[in-house]
């Protein structure tokens, strides 16, 4: 019986797949592959980019999303994922896909403004109602019995930033004093119960399943999860000193000659540096580089915090990816008694 | 077809439906498999033998292993009693339970994952009153423990239930008459021949809950040395661009599945010999 | 055992019940005990998953499942079934008529191979298509040249998904058509049917029933398979993204309703798939290799 559905079936999945592949042709489909909590600001951006392309050049273009951590949404479009355009969480992610895949130039950082960073953010502490651990600086982290949220630094970007914005704090704390400043890292990783692949697996660990005490996170992330859970269960706190975190954005060259989508990725791309897509970029918790274009409400929201840059603080990605987490480096050293 | 020994049959086809298996075998499970070892085969035995000792990954694969022996301990004891209960006893719901064995097999392992979590969740039905005693079941080594002994459940009440029911009452009869104890019926009696039924269902469980991914990924807080299993580190070393490391860690679960695989096949082979049908 | 002269008395068959039950006591209790380990680890979560589907009402479960990105996952989980279903269903017939009817050197080693899949991670499978066809991968580079997309697309899933669901059809077939014997096949060939007409009219009719189980199973696996899909798929919202990882997706957007939605449909095709399956063994006992294992 089975042997005489097998010709329909197969017809069936012909038709599917033809239905699939004829579709792509009638629109201008883009992938933009992006890091965990970019979610919902890509979401809306999406939509808002869809009307005005399609009122400027008649085309219905649909862009489709990809999230994940960062480092392993590099590592997909290395392995052939055919992304338009990446917005990851940081360079040196970007930089990895063109150094081992060549699908777009070793200086994609240049092509648009602000070092192709439309928006930044920070790190900021999500902890838990009233802040029962009393929970205020990078120094509480450290302490024993403090149960720290965050993602791996291997695979997710957010908690390079993390791992960046304690170093920090340490080296000014402890005066440069390498030794004290490794403890004090090696601390905060101690109290670390759960090290998950992205940011957006953190946030969930920590607001869902209620593990640990405070959440190092990207300070959307910390807004979202405020919104989404309600006030009444967390509460963010902002300390003294944190790292200005810059996503970088980029075009794959190779993958939008190849989809015939360079210029609508192209303009996608400077389509989040205009006052509409900055205004829903502040919207989601984003800071914008045009303050201007955000709305008052949305930019009051932004604590006010001393801001290390990776440039004038850690000699810039290249050289804080190598010192920190190679293969050997200091994550590596610090975590696993010093094999991974 | 000269290198195949055919024994004589009637009946026809022999040649295509071979040829046939062994085309899709090759193409769809060897080719892929032999991509994994070639690459391993790059890394050589000592690299190989290297990243095993590295302590992550060592953790990870003591881990998997470790747990999944414990699960598919627990399910001869799970197992062993609901296929007792299921085909020695007519009550109620009998039916309902003995379809729901299967439950495992047919529900895909991300819905159990998350279904699981659900409800081991410190704010979970289970997971709350466990939570108020003190234990944590989700997102420690124990989720991870519940997931294993969940997708092993059917493979042991599978294995044990059609030979105990084809255990013959006149053996226990005859043991009771010669003055034997319940208690002693069972275990010296109807239990030694179970043995094979429960050794398969014990390496079955072991082999699916060592490969075990989406059921667990939800459950297990993915702590490095803590809860992380051997796939999960498979996953994270392939999204760490570390593919000589993804391959390493795949390549021992590949050869310790296989060894698992067959002992599988020698209990049977044992086992057909000893009773003389399948 | 008939010609045993049993003695009349009542104490006498009194003691033989004893001996050959548990005291009711005993039994309640391993009752109650296998209930609730079925109910602790089966019912509950089963339950959970229809719990948090309807959390907000059949208005918010409707609203869940007609978002586009999960329309597109349905889609897609339907298609690489339908491929994959019936290539590893002829597989399966194929491998069970060698394995079943035909002895020969390597038998066992076939079978070895066939069971395969069952015990390697889901994972491995996954990373195996990267080695071979990621852009860094033995053939990527090669198929890439000639415009062939794999991974990260859909002839990545259904190769992922094709290995895993590989040994279903074989393993309910092979152990049914053992139990069967060739008889009936013999008796059509000596009738004077072909081949295929025996094949058609003999074999199928025979084995319909096991056949419908093992590709059901096989459905079941090919639709809610993971771990593999989850390596080469991409995650492509809308894309790439199948109802299993669209069911991680939602979970990870904090969207409870949608993942559970998503997921009960698949907890409804795992129900579909049981009941049909306790169906066929109620009303075709013995024409089912179901009791032995899956």
């Amino acid at each position: 019986m089975s042997m005489r559905i097998f010709p329909r079936l197969v017809a069936i999945a012909l038709t599917g797949v033809l239905a699939l592949a004829s579709g792509a042709k009638a629109e201008i489909n883009l992938l933009n592959v992006s890091y965990d909590p970019t979610r919902e600001l890509y979401k809306a951006i999406n939509a808002a980019f869809g009307d005005i392309w399609s009122k400027s050049s008649g085309e219905k273009v649909t862009i489709r999303a990809s999230h994940g951590g960062s480092g392993s949404q590099a590592r997909a479009v290395i392995d052939g994922l055919k992304a338009d355009v990446v917005t990851l969480a940081l360079a040196p992610d970007i930089d990895a896909i063109a150094a081992n895949s060549g699908r777009l130039p070793a200086d994609w950082a240049k092509r648009l403004p602000n070092n192709s960073t439309p928006y930044t953010s920070t790190i900021v502490f999500l902890v838990r109602k009233g802040n029962p651990k009393g929970i205020k600086d990078w120094d509480d982290l450290a302490k024993p019995g403090v149960g720290v949220v965050t993602p791996n630094p291997k695979t997710s970007g957010g908690a390079r930033w993390n791992y960046l914005a304690a170093w920090g704090h340490a080296q000014r704390r402890f005066a440069g004093d390498d030794s004290k400043v490794r403890a004090f890292v090696r601390a905060i990783y101690k109290n670390a119960p759960v090290l998950d692949t992205g940011a957006r697996g953190s946030t969930i660990t920590f607001a869902q399943r209620g593990v640990g005490d405070v959440l190092i996170a990207w300070e959307n992330e910390a807004f979202l999860a405020f919104d989404e859970f309600g006030k009444d269960k967390f509460e963010i706190i902002a300390p003294p000193l944190s790292i200005l975190a810059e996503p970088p954005v980029a075009l794959v060259d190779a993958n939008v000659d190849a989809n015939g989508t360079r210029k609508a990725a192209q303009t996608y791309l400077e389509f989040l540096y205009t006052p509409t897509a900055q205004k829903i970029i502040a919207k989601n918790h984003y800071r914008p580089r045009d303050e201007a274009a955000a709305d008052h409400s949305d930019l009051a929201r932004f604590p006010k915090l001393e801001l290390l840059t990776i440039d004038a603080h850690f000699g810039g990605w290249a050289a804080a990816q190598k010192a920190h987490f190679s293969e050997g480096g200091t994550f590596d050293q610090i975590y696993g008694t010093g094999a991974k | 077809m000269r290198t195949v020994l055919l024994k004589p049959s009637p009946l026809p086809g022999f040649t295509p439906a071979l040829g046939a298996a062994l085309l899709w075998l090759g193409l769809l499970v060897l080719i892929p498999l032999a991509a994994l070892v070639w690459r391993a085969s790059g890394l050589g035995l000592s690299g190989i033998l290297a990243i095993a000792g590295q302590p992550r990954v060592a953790a990870a694969l003591k881990l998997s292993f470790g747990l999944s022996l414990l699960a598919a301990a627990l399910n001869v004891v799970l197992g062993g009693v609901v296929a007792w209960v299921l085909t020695r006893y007519e009550f109620p719901g009998r039916r309902l339970l003995d379809a729901a064995v299967d439950l495992p097999f047919a529900l895909p392992t991300a819905v159990a994952g998350i279904a699981l979590t659900a409800v081991y969740a410190p704010n979970g039905w289970i997971g709350a009153p466990l939570d108020a005693l003190g234990f944590k079941v989700a997102f420690t080594p124990l989720g991870i423990f519940i997931a294993l002994v969940f997708i092993g459940l059917p493979f042991m009440v599978r294995s044990v239930e059609p030979v105990l029911s084809e255990v013959e009452p006149e053996i226990e009869e005859a043991s009771a008459t010669l003055g034997a104890s319940r208690l002693r019926t069972i275990f010296q009696v109807v239990l030694p021949p179970l043995v094979p039924a429960f050794l398969t269902g014990f390496a079955l469980a072991l082999a699916r809950a060592v490969g075990e991914y989406g059921s667990v990924v939800f459950i297990s807080g993915n702590i490095p040395f803590v809860s992380e299993i051997a796939p999960l580190l498979i996953v994270v070393r392939l999204e760490e661009f570390d593919e000589a490391g993804a391959t390493a860690v795949a390549t021992i679960m590949l050869a310790l599945s296989f060894a698992i695989l067959l002992i599988i096949n020698l209990v049977q082979a044992h086992v057909r010999r000893r009773t003389g049908h399948d | 055992m008939i010609d045993l002269p049993l003695p009349e008395t009542p104490l006498r068959i009194q003691r033989d019940r004893d001996a050959l039950a548990e005291a009711p006591a005993l039994r309640r209790t391993l009752i109650g005990f296998a209930v609730t380990v079925l109910t602790l680890f089966l019912f509950l979560p089963l339950a959970t998953v229809f719990i948090e589907a309807f959390g907000k009402g059949v208005a918010g479960f409707l609203n869940a499942l007609s978002d586009a990105e999960v329309q597109s996952s349905i889609k897609l989980t339907l298609i690489v079934a339908t491929i994959c279903v019936p290539i590893n269903t002829a597989f399966g017939i194929a491998a069970a008529w060698a394995v079943a009817r035909f002895e020969f050197t390597g038998k066992s080693a076939l079978v070895t191979f066939i069971d395969l899949p069952f015990s390697v991670s889901p994972v491995i499978a996954g990373l195996c298509c990267v080695l071979l066809f990621g852009a860094r991968g033995l053939l990527g580079p090669q198929l890439a040249s000639y415009g062939v997309e794999v991974i990260f697309a859909i002839p990545g899933i259904v190769l992922a998904t094709l290995f895993v669901t590989f040994p279903f059809v074989a393993r309910e077939l092979i152990p049914l058509m053992q139990q069967q014997g060739s008889d009936d096949e013999q008796a059509a060939l000596t009738l004077g049917a072909s081949g295929w007409r025996m094949f058609l009219t003999v074999t199928l009719p025979n084995v319909k029933w096991g056949l419908l189980y093992g590709v059901l199973l096989c459905n079941a696996r090919a639709m809610g398979e993971f771990g593999a899909v989850a390596v080469v798929s991409g995650r492509i919202r809308g894309g790439t993204s199948t109802m299993p990882l669209q069911v991680e997706a939602l979970y990870n957007d904090y969207n409870m309703v949608g993942a559970f939605a998503v997921a009960s449909l698949l907890a409804l095709l795992a129900l579909i798939t049981l009941i049909v399956k306790t169906f066929l063994e109620w009303r075709f006992t013995g024409e089912l290799a179901l009791r032995r294992r899956t």
